[in-house]
């Protein structure tokens, strides 16, 4: 598996550590019903097809990298970088 | 048909002509007492116990594929009673006695080997920590020794002591901790189901689940609709999609875990030997075959099949302990798709919908549970109450904060 950084372009996967679900970039308020802070800690959509999650690019530039993922091909159909969240995705095959 | 060594013997001068099938192929009636979704270990232990304890015999095991075809047919079959956390340890305990009756219970040789489990440290505080699981194991009433340097020296002769790495303290050994075979213990229980009246039925996805007021009331399926009166999902690395079909959202990720086995080789290792801190851990089957594992490939995944990485990183660490196996041949590696909770505990519970229940989130520990989690599944769905070994595996634990995190690593779902 080969993921592209938006600012390194396309590298091995070892040098990114896996995070989690995209749901992790929305962190609750403080002070947010409990029932929130169990939607983003716990509580999983869990698709067999495309999904959102996010990488950490350690090894090279330390950019946090939201991802757009397949869990059952494996293949990227999309990243970029968490701070661009506001813009839309950039689609198309990066690897 | 009752298996025997006698009945062995005279079918061989008979060419073996009078064996029958170990279970029928019946097609689905309409209706059940209780339709079980799932027809891996845990979901025919699940029949299996309610047709024995509980006498409930109307029933249906669902099975997407082949009975047998899921995780239970993939997994590296380590059996251990070694948790430490109360919640666990009664349960995992429990499981371990029944393994110890399950080949006479089930008049099936599941192959149940107590060959002991050594769990390698490798510094004064992991020392620390494993003196004080082993002290909760015993407390528990299970068996654990603390074995130094030179006590693990003798048992193991053959791994490194020296890499600089991580050099050999000692480990935590588990003299009943051990592993059995894989399939015959889905056959087994499969069989012993069968016998009590439980239709076992196979190539049938559940693909819808019917609710009526609040309450399940059947199943949908690729082999027609089924009602049922009490509804159970036991569907371990695709539970999210299933609870998706009754509009529930599960505390579980499902990741992909490798394994590999080598060729058949002479006897060489006699124990299961666990190196947590390089992630990896081995034993040889009765075959020959060296079968070992590592971690699980750390991203979400439904591929059953796993990455590069994770493979090269469990043979660096596998020669990193036992530089012997080196020169052996890896036949074949394969995946299977884990439930991962967020505390990397599982779940047995009822749900918010009547008569429908769950049994789920089991990581990669579910081999060893096989036995107790049928048996606790089966009480749940028989009496309406957690069976006070299950008692805190809870659907709401996440909610309340009542979390089992057994490895204290907090609340991500690949970290167990
Ligand atoms: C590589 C590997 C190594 C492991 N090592 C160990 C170990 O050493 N010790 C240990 O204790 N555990 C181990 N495990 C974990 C253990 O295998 C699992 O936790 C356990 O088998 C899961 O429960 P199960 O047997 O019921 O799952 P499965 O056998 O996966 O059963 C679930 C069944 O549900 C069926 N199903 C799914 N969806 C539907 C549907 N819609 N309709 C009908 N049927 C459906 C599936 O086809 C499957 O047969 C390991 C797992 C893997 C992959
Ligand atoms: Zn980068």
């Amino acid at each position: 598996m080969r993921i592209n950084c938006p600012l390194c372009g396309t590298r091995d996967r070892r040098e990114f550590t896996y995070y989690g679900d995209a749901v992790y970039a929305n962190r609750p308020a403080e002070g947010a019903p409990i029932e929130a802070w169990d939607d983003y800690l716990h509580l999983r959509d869990n698709p067999a097809g495309e999904t959102r999650d996010l990488w950490y690019h350690e090894l090279g530039c330390s950019a946090w990298i939201e991802v757009t993922r397949n869990t059952v091909t494996h293949e990227i159909s999309a990243t970029r970088l968490l701070t661009d969240r506001k813009k839309p995705a950039k689609r198309g095959k990066k690897t | 048909m009752r298996y025997s060594g006698f009945r062995v013997i005279s079918e061989g001068f008979f060419g073996n002509k009078g064996w029958t099938p170990a279970w029928r192929d019946p097609d689905p009636k309409p209706e059940y007492e209780v339709v079980i979704i799932g027809g891996g270990g845990h979901g025919l232990s699940t029949a299996y116990y309610l047709a024995k304890n509980h006498g409930i015999t109307n029933i249906a095991v669902l099975e997407k594929g082949y009975l047998g075809g899921g995780n239970v047919g993939r997994n590296t079959t380590i059996v251990r009673a070694n948790y430490f956390l109360p919640g666990n340890q009664e349960f995992y305990s429990h499981s371990l006695k029944l393994w110890e009756g399950l080949e006479a219970d089930l008049n099936y040789n599941v192959m149940h080997s107590q060959r002991g489990l050594i769990n390698l440290f490798h510094s004064d505080g992991q020392r620390d920590a494993f003196a004080r699981r082993g002290n909760a194991m015993i407390n528990q009433g299970d068996d654990a020794e603390l074995l130094d340097r030179e006590g693990v020296r003798r048992h193991l002769p053959y791994l490194d002591f020296e890499q600089t790495r991580f050099p050999i303290y000692g480990g935590l050994l588990h003299r009943r901790g051990g592993s059995a075979r894989h399939d015959a213990v889905a056959w087994g229980y499969a069989r012993g189901a069968d016998q009590r009246g439980v239709d076992l039925i196979q190539n049938c996805e559940v693909t819808g689940i019917d609710i009526v007021d609040g309450r399940v009331t059947g199943v949908q399926t690729t082999r027609g609709a089924i009602k049922a009166k009490k509804v159970g999902i036991i569907v371990a690395g695709r539970s999210g999609q299933v609870a998706a079909m009754a509009g529930m959202r599960l505390p579980v990720e499902s990741h992909i875990l490798q394994a590999f086995v080598t060729e058949g080789l002479k006897p060489v290792i006699d124990h299961v030997v666990s190196f947590g801190m390089g992630h990896f851990y081995i034993s040889q089957s009765d075959k020959g075959g060296l079968v070992f594992g590592g971690d699980l490939d750390f991203y979400s995944s439904y591929a059953a099949r796993g990455n590069l990485p994770m493979v090269e990183h469990v043979m660096e660490a596998g020669m990193t302990l036992m530089p012997m196996i080196g020169k052996a041949k890896v036949l074949r590696s394969w995946g299977g798709i884990m439930d991962m909770t967020p505390d990397g505990s599982p779940i047995i519970d009822k749900t918010d919908v009547g008569g429908l229940y769950i049994d789920c989130g089991w990581n990669y520990g579910g081999f060893k549970a096989v036995p107790a989690s049928g048996w606790c599944m089966a009480h749940l769905m028989a009496t309406g109450d957690s069976h006070e070994y299950a008692r805190r595996f809870r659907l709401n634990r996440f909610v309340t904060g009542h979390l089992l995190d057994e490895e204290g690593t907090g609340s991500q779902h690949n970290l167990h």
